[in-house]
């Protein structure tokens, strides 16, 4: 990473975008999966499950922000160390548990959200390793 | 309450597996040096003709899909920090599968990961 002010200002807002799109987009994806009923194993009822969800809108506006937050953290990673965007992006579960409580209405108890948050915390100590373990790979 | 076990196992299981199968498929081509768009396409032209790849691919497609089927049925503020879990099969994983060396700082991490993820398995609403 250098100190290039363009750059600073470009690696925010990918940074941005990485950190909320991805929980947004799940919460989009739950919110169009409760609309959906699920029937059990059989082939029909498969197939009956895969037709709803992908003629549900709002479960594709939720996956065209997953692929947002893809591209997005494949763009970034071409410029920014991944040492530095993926401890951030550990950011994500607990947007996730906020827009799960305050836009979906879901009840999260104080234990789920110690739960949300120690999973927070770990996510970011495994980012803070680092990315290679060795330089020779055996494969 | 058993399909959703289910389906987290695939989520976290074969979707981890599918993740480690894709750095496989990768390591073999080598490492990106080139980000230009042409570039980025010939190297994932390359990625695709490696089996692993494919294997990858279709466990990834796997798991979404019964992310999906847990989002229908489990609140996303259970199935989002749950699936967390997947750093501890990517960590054994990596570390048998892949041949890495995982640090204890890593381990540790992992270990924070597995506890976060008991407590929002426990702190049901």
């Amino acid at each position: 990473m250098t100190s290039h002010p363009g750059r600073r200002l470009k690696t925010l807002v990918m940074m941005i975008i990485i950190i909320c799109a991805s929980p947004v987009g799940y919460t989009f994806v739950s919110k169009g999966m409760k609309q959906i009923d699920w029937e059990g194993w059989s082939l029909p009822n498969l197939l009956h499950f895969f037709v709803q969800a992908f003629t549900n809108g709002t479960i594709w506006l939720g996956i065209a922000l997953l692929l947002g937050y893809f591209v997005a953290f494949l763009v970034v990673l071409s410029w920014a160390d991944y040492s530095y965007v993926q401890p951030a992006a550990s950011l994500s579960y607990l947007i996730v548990a906020l827009l799960a409580r305050y836009a979906l209405h879901e009840s999260v108890t104080p234990l789920r959200w110690a739960g949300v948050i120690i999973v927070c915390s770990g996510v970011f100590i495994v980012g803070q390793t680092h990315v290679r373990s060795h330089e020779d790979h055996p494969l | 309450m058993i399909t959703v076990v289910i389906l987290y196992l695939v989520v976290v299981v074969v979707g981890t597996l599918g993740e480690m199968c894709l750095s496989r498929a990768t390591k073999t081509i080598g490492e990106v040096h080139d980000f230009r768009p042409h570039a980025i396409a010939r190297h994932v032209w390359a990625a695709m003709k490696v089996p692993w790849m494919w294997i990858g691919i279709a466990m990834m497609a796997a798991a979404f899909f019964a992310l999906l089927g847990m989002l229908s049925m489990a609140n996303a503020s259970f199935v989002f920090p749950a699936t967390a879990l997947n750093y501890a099969v990517g960590a054994v994983g990596g570390k048998f599968f892949l041949k890495e060396r995982v640090t204890m700082q890593r381990w540790i991490g992992v270990l924070i990961v597995c506890v976060g993820v008991v407590l929002v398995v426990i702190g049901k609403g």
